[in-house]
């Protein structure tokens, strides 16, 4: 067994201090009845090459990035990711080390982690972001908590266009909370109902979620939502699932958000089939002590140097048990290490560059589709189509051409059963944009 | 730039600092499209000038800042990391090269099944080993964390309840328990009633046994418990519980006292989670990503988040159909990466290594506890499984406090241990050495805990003042707290 280092000899000995004959006697205070008198039904130990063979051919039943041109977004992006970032995470310092509750021994993480909150800030155009939370589904949950927290008001207007499982990860966690989720619908330009929002919303209201882009691709309107949420109160929460889209457009901080929650997968996270992905939480400062998860703040110690420490714990779960701010404790610490590091080497010049880039493939896209396009709106880097039928016929045969095609709207939308949402990156090449827009805008593909 | 060491530099600034305008360290490729002005695509409405404050560094400059950052790190590969109830053990290198094969690492949640048969296979082989090591009858592998897991595990009990007539208002939770349980039961709808622990360290379940009635929703239990210490009773427990309509929800962090020794299925338990990043062996990664897989007996199984995972004719599907569940809490399939790492660990020790990997844990503890139980006070004498709480009592007399014995381990070349926690003993420090480390490692511990217990009795001084090696002294937190300065700015 390689991962253990006492020798039978040590054992031996060891066993001898600790006063027991056996390694089994070390287990008695578990009662005879319920000790595994069987073998456990699990593999013998395979050696390194039998496993990595075996994962090989696990990869082999798959499609990946790796072989095949992706149109598929959908809240998981297919990103350029820098090399330079696997090899700052692969560093045992920052991979295996703990939650940095020992600061003296841990200013590397908390310092790259005060970083990651700036850059946050920098990128959405807020005062303040945590240390991450799981993703953008539970980031979503989390801000709607911190609203009602904050209003002490129940109930919450979401937008229809917000992307659907983090509503259903919302309504999760909402669901024995008294709170009331109420649905926002879209217009046929694919925004939010600016009237319908004004109709609708109250001093009841705790919240109004909105996401832009939304998940039809579409910029909402932000500046006039936030205007109606807050002119009775309420607070308005701005979704973002594509972080690449805020190197060119106005960030929600900028329109006056007061929580920005999302996605930061697009930040140098591999698609990895849905996770580990990033949840960024950025707020007002007048909110942060209802911030849920890990804060790093900076500090001097005991001789005056300037260090980083985490703080505001007596909002959390270890100090406060039930009345915690949120039960988080692990958050995605990696990944938004990740993050800082994506952010640091695109850079100023470098995140416009990529977000001009997939805007102007995106809309060399648009032009070729025409009147297939659905929705009216301005798009950044996703779109929704017409198709002349099952969409899942189409990517079907896309596979084929080694093209992993669009999202079947149908999924989430039954009433949109022939409508695809279309992602286009930096990833994806003229030609292949070409052949896709030929393929979707033809008659009956499959024949 | 002062160096200050040889192999470390200690005065890296922040990426801002080392900002300036015409460094750069991206590549991109050239558009390929036609290259139409921003302002012709898009109303300038929409548009931001630019990412203020964005840092501007060179590739050998950002190569350097993070490197010198990681030297301050205290890390497993480094060292001991007994960190009591987080189970820092080693993390095999073989499974960061599985995660990161590119036909594994680089597919998309939402792709067809068939063309994601490969990494179904994996959650699904995952779900079965970890049914067979618990003796439960489903999971899912959506929670993030244990955290969320432990949301996932009441809300399911809810729901159960809910559908034989009311989800009831209650949740016992020993005052052993990680804090992450009260908040959990609170995120669920539910009032939390304490239960006290007893003179062994185990729940009191007399007093359990009183505040169990028909109002109670569950008991949430640990076991072993934070204490390291068996819940012998369980099965009594779960009798009592049980024959009032509760659930038992058992928090599996500390699962690595267990392997092919015990199974939570056989003892009463109705769902547990487990974390992947400690009993097997995925990365901290500084503070996450984890995984927290729920798994649970049939009763329970229909109320399990969606979608499932299933196999019809050696195909995997995802199973959304699922009418009773409690719904999602992952954007996706949850942290993919850890189940990856996690299944090829579980390959990788097979049946017997697993129980190998347990049965040496405990052995470390218990030696752990048997060198160093007549320098430090013990609270419990209760035999203990995986993990062992001692008190500062004995050398508090001097002035020396489990905060200044756990800085001064830092000096000696350990991480601490967990300090102040469980809160039912005063001044704790908790310890749990793992399986990962040999009988040296283990030894010079012990010294360095015997030194300091020395010390604290013939030089507190050199405590209190400690860590003298670390990059920084002790830091001021209430200064942190009181001026909250969470990010830079220029």
């Amino acid at each position: 067994m390689r991962y253990v280092s006492i020798t039978p000899e040590e054992k031996r000995l060891m066993l001898k201090a600790t006063g027991v004959d056996r390694v089994e006697d070390l287990f008695a205070t578990i009662p005879e009845n319920l000790r595994l008198s069987k073998t456990l039904d699990i593999p013998e130990a395979a050696s390194e090459t039998d496993i990595l063979k075996y994962f090989r051919s696990l990869g082999q039943k798959n499609a990946s990035a790796e072989d095949f041109e992706y149109f598929l977004g959908a809240g998981a992006y297919n990103h350029f990711i820098p090399t330079l970032i696997d090899s700052v995470i692969s560093r045992s310092e920052f991979y295996t080390s703990y939650t940095p509750y020992q600061p003296e021994v841990s200013q590397g993480t908390l310092q790259a982690t005060f970083e990651f909150q700036t850059l946050i800030c920098q990128l959405t155009g807020m005062e303040v972001a945590n240390a991450s939370l799981y993703d953008g589904g539970s980031a979503l949950a989390e801000g709607v908590l911190m609203a009602v927290r904050t209003t002490r008001r129940q109930k919450v207007l979401v937008a229809q266009s917000v992307h659907p499982e983090y509503r259903r990860v919302l309504e999760t966690y909402a669901a024995n909370l008294d709170i009331q989720l109420q649905e926002l619908p879209f217009t046929e330009s694919g925004c939010v109902d600016v009237e319908a929002l004004e109709r609708l919303v109250s001093e009841d209201h705790a919240a109004v979620v909105i996401q832009s882009p939304n998940f039809f691709g579409v910029l909402d309107d932000v500046e006039q939502a936030i205007g109606l949420t807050q002119s009775v109160g309420a607070l308005s929460v701005v979704v973002v699932s594509e972080a690449i889209s805020l190197g060119l457009l106005k960030p929600p901080g900028e329109l006056g958000a007061d929580i920005v929650v999302g996605e930061g997968q697009s930040l140098g996270i591999p698609l990895g089939f849905g996770g580990p992905y990033l949840g960024l939480f950025a707020s007002k400062d007048k909110y942060k002590r209802q911030m849920p998860g890990r804060l790093v703040g900076q500090t001097v110690d005991s001789e005056g140097r300037q260090g980083y420490v985490l703080t505001l714990a007596t909002r959390e779960q270890h100090i406060r048990r039930q009345k915690a701010t949120s039960n988080i404790c692990t958050n995605q610490g990696l990944c938004a290490l990740v993050a800082t590091v994506f952010m640091s080497v695109l850079g100023k010049q470098g995140i416009r560059e990529l977000a001009e880039q997939n805007l102007k493939k995106a809309f060399h896209l648009r032009k070729l589709l025409g009147d297939s396009l659905v929705f009216s709106g301005a798009t950044f880097n996703e779109m929704v189509v017409e198709c002349s039928e099952d969409p899942a016929e189409i990517n079907r045969h896309l596979v084929s051409e080694g093209i992993i095609g669009g999202l079947p709207l149908g999924r989430y939308f039954p009433d949109r059963s022939n409508q695809m949402l279309v992602c286009v990156t930096e990833q994806n090449s003229l030609e292949k944009i070409n052949r896709l827009a030929e393929v979707l805008t033809s008659v009956k593909v499959t024949r | 730039m002062t160096r200050t060491s040889v192999t470390s530099i200690l005065n890296e600034p922040l990426i801002f600092e080392r900002s300036a305008p015409g460094k750069s360290a991206y590549t991109l490729p050239r558009l390929d499209v036609e290259d139409v002005p921003v302002e012709e695509i898009l109303d300038s409405k929409y548009l931001r000038t630019e990412v203020r404050g964005f840092p501007e560094v060179s590739e050998v400059e950002l190569i350097r800042h993070f490197t010198r950052l990681s030297t301050w790190n205290y890390h497993i590969d480094l060292g001991m990391y007994p960190l009591g109830s987080c189970t820092m053990k080693y993390n095999p290198k073989l499974n960061e090269r599985v995660a990161r094969i590119p036909s594994i690492a680089l597919t998309h949640p939402l792709q067809e099944e068939q063309q994601s048969q490969g990494s179904l296979e994996i959650l699904f082989r995952l779900q079965e080993c970890l049914k067979e090591l618990t003796a439960m009858d489903a999971v899912s592998l959506q929670p993030a964390g244990g955290a969320q897991a432990e949301l996932i595990g009441i809300l399911m009990i809810r729901a159960h309840l809910t559908q034989k007539g009311s989800p009831r208002r209650f949740v016992l939770i020993p005052d052993s328990a990680h804090g992450t349980n009260p908040a959990s039961a609170v995120l669920a709808g539910y009032e939390v009633i304490s239960i006290p622990s007893d003179k062994k360290g185990r729940i009191d379940v007399k007093v359990m046994a009183e505040k169990m009635s028909e109002e109670v929703a569950c008991l949430m239990l640990t076991n072993p418990n934070t204490m390291g210490i068996f819940e012998t009773h369980i099965e009594e427990i779960a009798q009592i519980v049980h024959l009032k309509g509760g659930l038992i929800y058992m928090d599996g962090a500390n699962f690595n006292a267990l392997m092919g020794y015990a199974r939570p299925g056989e003892m009463g338990i109705d769902v547990l989670h487990l974390n992947l990043h400690k009993t097997f062996s995925t990365p901290h990664g500084g503070g996450g990503p984890g995984s927290g897989p729920v798994v649970c007996k049939e009763h329970l199984a229909p109320y399990l988040p969606v979608p499932q995972i299933e196999q019809e004719g050696g195909l995997y599907r995802l199973n959304s159909d699922k009418p009773e569940s409690v719904g999602r809490v992952h954007s996706f399939h949850g942290n993919f990466g850890m189940a990856v790492r996690a299944l090829c660990y579980i390959l990788s020790c097979g049946r017997e290594g697993l129980k190998e990997l347990s049965e040496m844990a405990v052995l470390s503890a218990n030696y752990i506890r048997r060198q160093l139980e007549e320098h430090y006070d013990l609270p419990y004498d209760t035999d203990i499984l995986h993990e062992v709480v001692f008190s500062d009592k004995k050398q508090h007399k001097n002035g020396v406090t489990t905060q200044d014995i756990a800085k001064r381990l830092i000096d000696y070349g350990f991480h601490p241990p967990t300090t102040y926690f469980p809160l039912i003993v005063q001044g704790a420090l908790m310890i749990e050495p793992t399986e990962s480390h040999s009988k040296e490692e283990l030894d010079a511990f012990i010294d360095a805990m015997i030194a300091i217990s020395r010390e604290a009795e013939e030089d507190p001084e050199k405590i209190l003042s400690a860590p003298a090696t670390a990059k920084l002294t002790r830091l001021d937190e209430v200064r942190a707290a009181r001026s909250a300065i969470l990010r830079w700015e220029p």
